[in-house]
């Protein structure tokens, strides 16, 4: 079963394609990361499944084109966490992470305490759970990250966007929220859809990468397979070595002129 | 961690957003004061034992002997229960309807006239006046009439130039054609104004705003409006708070923020336009009132919205009888008094609640 299908997918913002003709799949309970230089088209292309912005082509999820499903039908199917979420002042963390429930309310219909219940679950997998009461401003980066990711778990979607979830990050927290969100995909069989900057961590974590450059794929398959000295020196325009190390390719900086 | 073993430092008490018993029956509790105090206090005074007996009296079913004469009464029941009833009305709505346009706006100054209800109101007032058509009483009075049409245009062309708004986010341009719209009426208002100079202090009465009353008339003819216009407010303001994320992200939240934006500007709006129909344009109230909430009691809408639906009546009450007393026999116009004690109360309540939230 395939959880998310684009097929000649095109996206242009004021007439200049941001999205040229992507082919993508991301099979169910897979985790799937999208990488490429800046301006590629990754977030664009996150957006597009997350029924977003205005794309030609097909977008499926579970089965089902993005055009045809109503807002809210989609979002029991989708939950993107996005790249830099606004956060609205003075709100708790409790308050945010049950506005992930909205799809599953009717318009004029409040929450009830199975809501909540599903909030608070949601902060507690992912060790948020203290931080219920507190105001999500006042969050760190980290704690904060959770909070945006536990809305989208209390979604209860089976499909997570995830755009460059490790950004604002330190290292540590980095591995942190990756492998937090790898036990639960694992736990609930989710599927992962990201963008990602860390080409290294990129690869760790995804069971498969896909590499855009321009709008279009330009390389596909396992990290080994897309995360060559070739493709990271062509497409992003770096200068890097490529180590091989039991946990998937090590890319790492180097300063130009000091290849040998 | 499992869900079961539950952090020890989440309160297991702690609740999402959403109205505490105490906070609305301390909104309840100011509406009864203010109101009371504004059946009581007065040129001719009268007792708060007879009063509250004179009112017991007048439910169904009950008879209660207040000791109060046929004049007495009729103060009571013509004259000071319709004004206060009024004052309660049209503070609710102004201040409820500015406390949604802040939601699905995102921006703390939005007021309910905003998108050129005041404006429109203005014209047709003024229009209505400078015509002789301002005569008559109550229901049959043109004015009235006349600034809720030319409210609900305003409102209108509003929605139609921001709607075609082009390279504008859908927010901006539609506040954009508010300022638009409301410059023009403004213009073509004060122009008419101008070639008409004798009627200048009755357009001025309209502008500053004023509950006057003529029996129950005012009260019947904004009722509907304002049950309806409220109670669908009430309704959506549980999704007001998924827009405070932006229009995208709420948009992937499964929210669909077209629809919650047009229909509380339409209630906001249309209930709007059927209060200053009869009070004129009270400023202040749509903003000041759902602030101080938010200060004071947090910043969800779901208690934002009921809340200014108490407090906003309260006030609206408590003004009135200070724009009816400061200057006896004179009256001061009510939008002067809620600005004249709303600000320093705000900067109070500014003050007091700072870095507590």
């Amino acid at each position: 079963m395939t959880a998310v299908v684009c097929r000649g997918l095109r996206v242009s913002y004021s007439g200049v394609p941001v999205l040229d003709g992507v082919d993508l799949e991301v099979p169910a309970g897979g985790w799937v990361t999208v990488v490429g230089p800046n301006g590629a088209g990754k977030s664009t292309l996150l957006r597009a499944v997350g029924g977003l912005v205005a794309a030609s082509g097909e977008v499926q999820v579970l089965g089902e084109s993005v055009d045809s499903l109503p807002r809210r039908v989609l979002a029991r199917r989708v939950a993107l966490v996005p790249q830099e979420p606004v956060i609205p002042s003075g709100m708790l963390a409790l308050d945010y992470v049950l506005l992930g429930r909205t799809a599953h309310l009717g318009f004029f219909e409040a929450e009830k305490e199975a809501d909540v219940a599903f909030a608070t679950a949601a902060l507690e997998d992912l060790d948020a759970g203290p931080l219920a009461g507190r105001v999500v401003e006042t969050l760190s980066g980290g704690e904060r990250q959770r909070v945006v990711v536990a809305r989208a778990l209390a979604q209860g979607s089976p499909v997570l966007l995830l755009d460059e979830p490790t950004t604002a990050l330190d290292i540590g927290h980095q591995q942190e929220m990756l492998d937090l969100v790898d036990r639960l995909r694992t736990e609930r069989g989710l599927t992962v859809l990201a963008t990602m900057h860390d080409l290294t961590l990129a690869g760790q974590y995804a069971d498969q990468l896909v590499m855009l450059d321009a709008g279009q794929v330009v390389a596909s398959g396992s990290a080994t397979d897309v995360l060559t000295d070739e493709n990271v020196g062509r497409f992003y325009g770096a200068q890097v070595r490529v180590i091989d190390d039991p946990s998937g390719p090590i890319v790492v900086p180097v300063r130009r002129g000091n290849l040998t | 961690m499992t869900n079961q073993d539950r952090s020890p430092e989440v309160p297991d008490r702690l609740q999402p957003a959403g109205l505490r018993s105490w906070w609305v029956a301390t909104g309840v509790a100011a509406v009864v004061a203010a109101s009371l105090a504004g059946l009581v206090m007065g040129p001719a005074s009268l007792g708060v034992g007879e009063v509250l007996r004179e009112l017991v009296d007048g439910l169904p079913l009950v008879d209660v002997d207040s000791g109060l004469g046929v004049r007495q009464k009729a103060i009571i029941w013509e004259i000071r229960l319709p004004r206060v009833v009024l004052g309660l009305m049209v503070g609710a709505m102004l201040g409820t309807a500015g406390g949604a346009y802040q939601g699905v706006f995102r921006n703390p100054l939005a007021d309910p006239y905003l998108l050129g209800v005041a404006a429109g109101a203005g014209f047709g007032a003024t229009t209505a006046i400078v015509a002789g058509l301002g005569d008559g009483i109550g229901v049959f009075d043109a004015v009235p009439m006349m600034a809720f049409a030319g409210a609900l245009a305003a409102v209108a062309l509003t929605y139609l130039v921001g709607s075609a708004g082009g390279r504008l986010d859908p927010v901006t341009s539609l506040i954009l054609a508010g300022v638009a719209v409301a410059s023009f009426f403004t213009a073509v208002q004060t122009f008419v104004q101008q070639r008409n100079s004798e009627t200048i202090r009755q357009v001025y009465f309209f502008v500053l705003g004023q509950l006057r009353t003529a029996g129950w008339n005012e009260v019947l003819l904004i009722t509907p409006y304002v049950v309806v216009c409220l109670t669908i407010i009430l309704l959506v303001r549980r999704r007001m708070d998924a827009l405070g994320v932006g229009d995208e992200e709420a948009g992937s939240l499964g929210l669909d923020v077209r629809r919650v934006r047009l229909v509380t500007v339409l209630a906001a709006s249309l209930g709007t336009a059927a209060v200053v129909s009869v009070s004129g344009l009270i400023g202040f109230v749509g903003i000041i009132v759902p602030h101080t909430i938010r200060l004071l009691f947090g910043s969800s809408y779901r208690v934002i919205l009921p809340l200014t639906v108490l407090f906003g009546g309260a006030f609206m009450v408590a003004a009135d009888l200070v724009a009816r007393l400061a200057l006896q026999p004179a009256e001061i116009p009510i939008g002067v008094v809620t600005a004249f004690l709303g600000a320093p109360f705000f900067v109070l309540i500014l003050r007091t609640t700072r870095g507590t939230r």
